[in-house]
């Protein structure tokens, strides 16, 4: 899939990996620039339309804003919930730190 | 009714199933355990079904037949056992999409197609296998192993939905549950010989489907014939006020009609897919034509161009929004954690362990197409060619009642032959595109056999909210299909000559 690698460079790979929250190994990345290349060729007939006056579609149905009464309904139970983290602590969930080491 | 139909009154289809249990003459128990018989006998070879829920069914169909006893309706789908795609959250029973980062959860609720089919007298026996997160056509992309075509079992089910259409093919279950993004139940029922419904977009509710792209996915119905997915769609269709994308209106009726034939309808029959599609596809979707024009039917050729720019348009607008719905699998709520140092580590670790190759593929393409300096090439001309192709059908709606066509390019591949190439694999969903980026609803219905003796399915699709118009035009194609191109088949080891089973 050499001919198509041009579409996509192996640093832009590895960005959109960062965006994507995926930790990917180099053999990863080299693989997915071919394979993003190749769908890139494949979809170039669509970045090429002449679509100009042509409204984009975000969705099959005219949706409008969909509103009920504003009242207190039953939620699911905050146990319940927490039972199917990974970790939990004082009914939060547990992550590691978020902004390097704790003062 | 063919033959092979008039054995167990599990092999009597669902709406004689559900008759048959209503009337008292046989008991939803006995009917559900010789649906698990089936499944012991033939599902270690299959690998339609992740799991079972087999203590919870017979509880279930005890409760039914103590409500016939009792002279309580216990409902439509009375006693009618029913396989459940693994998107489908089930309250207190794994759901997983096949996907390793959602192995061991327990969804808190049912999904709204789940708590109707219960309340309908229907037996959910189990989940069954997909491409992981409904990524794929084969079946392959499962985390936990593929599904095998009952016809063949050296050949793939189809996908995404490839366990939903297995297990109604192999006659383990009367009727199936799956979801279609881009063809995931139409193009596995052509494979499976059996009728996949997809309907209009908001028909069914979603509140409890596991997101892929939130503006194709529909929830749709399989069985072995048109009337028996129709009869279960309709207790599944109408409103929902627990998703805000559902259609006001209530469910329609879709059986009164089935057998009014098409006089004088119109008929276009989609020219532009020729050339990719192979010659036995080809030549069902026109045959199905003539067969219509027989019944009385004004069948003419359409070419509709824009249904070539579906596939691209889709491609970049399906990982689009994965990539969005997907970012919710961060080790941190549910589903699976890789720790790390820091907590975009922790995430990033989870996701590359937690999902597999085509679904990291796809995130990779919908966030590059989202990204800055690319969303106006890619994700906005898609977003107009979607226009396009929506103009396209509103223009032959105009001209045609329906219109008909292939469901796939090919029948049933063998496995592992497009797992190296994404791209190929992409290919398969070519003529099933088209409908979710309209939303219109389609069908695929059984209707020849290929030279190698597997089912080719020719498809019925009509404009939004003519379901019934087009159930009707299918169960007229259906009644001119030949009757060996549906299931149920047994399971057969070597890819030899397949006989009706059941």
């Amino acid at each position: 899939m050499t001919s198509s690698a041009a579409r996509i460079s192996l640093d832009e790979v590895r960005h959109v990996a960062r965006l994507a929250r995926l930790e990917l190994t180099e053999d990863e990345i080299a693989t997915l620039q071919g394979e993003l290349s190749a769908l890139l060729d494949h979809v170039d007939k669509v970045r090429r339309l002449d679509t100009a006056d042509i409204p984009p579609t975000a969705h099959p149905l005219p949706l409008e804003n969909v509103l009920r009464p504003d009242e207190v309904q039953p939620c699911l139970d905050r146990d319940v919930v927490l039972a199917a983290a990974p970790a939990v602590e004082s009914d939060r969930f547990l992550v590691p730190s978020i902004l390097g080491d704790a003062p | 009714m063919s033959e092979a139909r008039d054995g167990h009154p599990l092999d009597g289809g669902v709406r004689a199933i559900a008759e048959a249990v209503r009337s008292g003459e046989a008991t939803a128990v006995g009917i559900v355990e010789e649906a698990f018989r089936r499944i012991r006998e033939s599902d270690t070879e299959l690998h339609c079904f992740n799991l079972l829920t087999e203590e919870a069914a017979l509880e279930a169909a005890a409760s039914v037949d103590e409500s016939v006893a009792r002279g309580i309706d216990p409902g439509a789908l009375a006693g009618v056992p029913v396989a459940l795609k693994d998107n489908l959250c089930t309250k207190g029973t794994e759901t997983t999409c096949s996907s390793k980062i959602l192995q061991g959860w327990k969804p808190p609720y049912d999904a709204t197609v789940v708590s109707r089919l219960r309340a309908a007298g229907a037996i959910a026996v189990g989940k069954t296998n997909l491409d992981e997160f409904a990524m794929g056509s084969s079946t392959e992309n499962s985390a936990f192993g593929p599904t095998r075509n009952p016809w063949d079992v050296t050949r793939v089910p189809g996908g995404s939905s490839g366990g939903s259409s297995a297990a109604v093919a192999a006659g383990l279950v009367a009727t199936s549950l799956g979801s279609d993004t881009g063809g995931s139940i139409r193009q596995p029922a052509s494979l499976c010989g059996v009728v996949g419904i997809k309907p209009t977009y908001g028909l069914v509710s979603r509140y409890g489907l596991i997101a892929f792209a939130s503006s194709l996915d529909q929830i749709g119905t399989f069985a072995v014939e048109v009337g028996d997915a129709a009869a279960t769609l309709e207790v599944i269709a109408g409103h929902d006020p627990a998703d805000s994308t559902s259609l006001g209106q209530p469910a329609p009726s879709l059986l009164d009609r089935l057998f009014d034939g098409v006089e004088g309808l119109r008929v276009g029959l989609i020219s532009d897919f020729l050339a990719d599609v192979a010659a036995p596809c080809s030549k069902a979707a026109d045959d199905a034509g003539e067969a219509l024009a027989r019944a009385g039917a004004k069948v003419e050729q359409v070419s509709i161009p824009e249904m070539l720019l579906g596939l691209p348009a889709y491609y970049i607008i399906a990982p689009a929004e994965a990539s969005s719905n997907l970012a919710r699998y961060d080790g941190v709520r549910y589903g699976l954690r890789v720790d790390g140092p820091d907590v975009e580590t922790m995430n990033a670790r989870t996701r590359a362990e937690g999902f597999g190759p085509e679904v990291r593929r796809r995130i990779m393409i919908g966030t590059y197409a989202l990204s800055s300096g690319y969303y106006d090439a890619y994700y906005g001309q898609a977003q107009k060619a979607r226009t396009l192709v929506i103009r396209a059908f509103e223009a032959a709606y105009e001209r045609f009642d329906v219109l008909l066509a292939p469901t796939t390019p090919s029948t049933a591949f063998k496995l592992g032959a497009k797992t190296a190439n994404p791209i190929e694999m992409y290919l398969s969903d070519l003529c099933t595109i088209p409908s979710n980026l309209s939303g219109h609803p389609a069908v695929s219905v059984p209707f020849a056999l290929d030279p190698d003796g597997l089912p080719v399915g020719v498809q019925v699709l009509a404009p939004a909210l003519g379901e019934a118009l087009m159930l009707r035009v299918a169960a007229t194609v259906e009644a001119f299909a030949s009757p060996s191109a549906r299931g149920p088949v047994r399971p057969r080891p070597t890819g030899g000559e397949v006989e009706p089973g059941g």
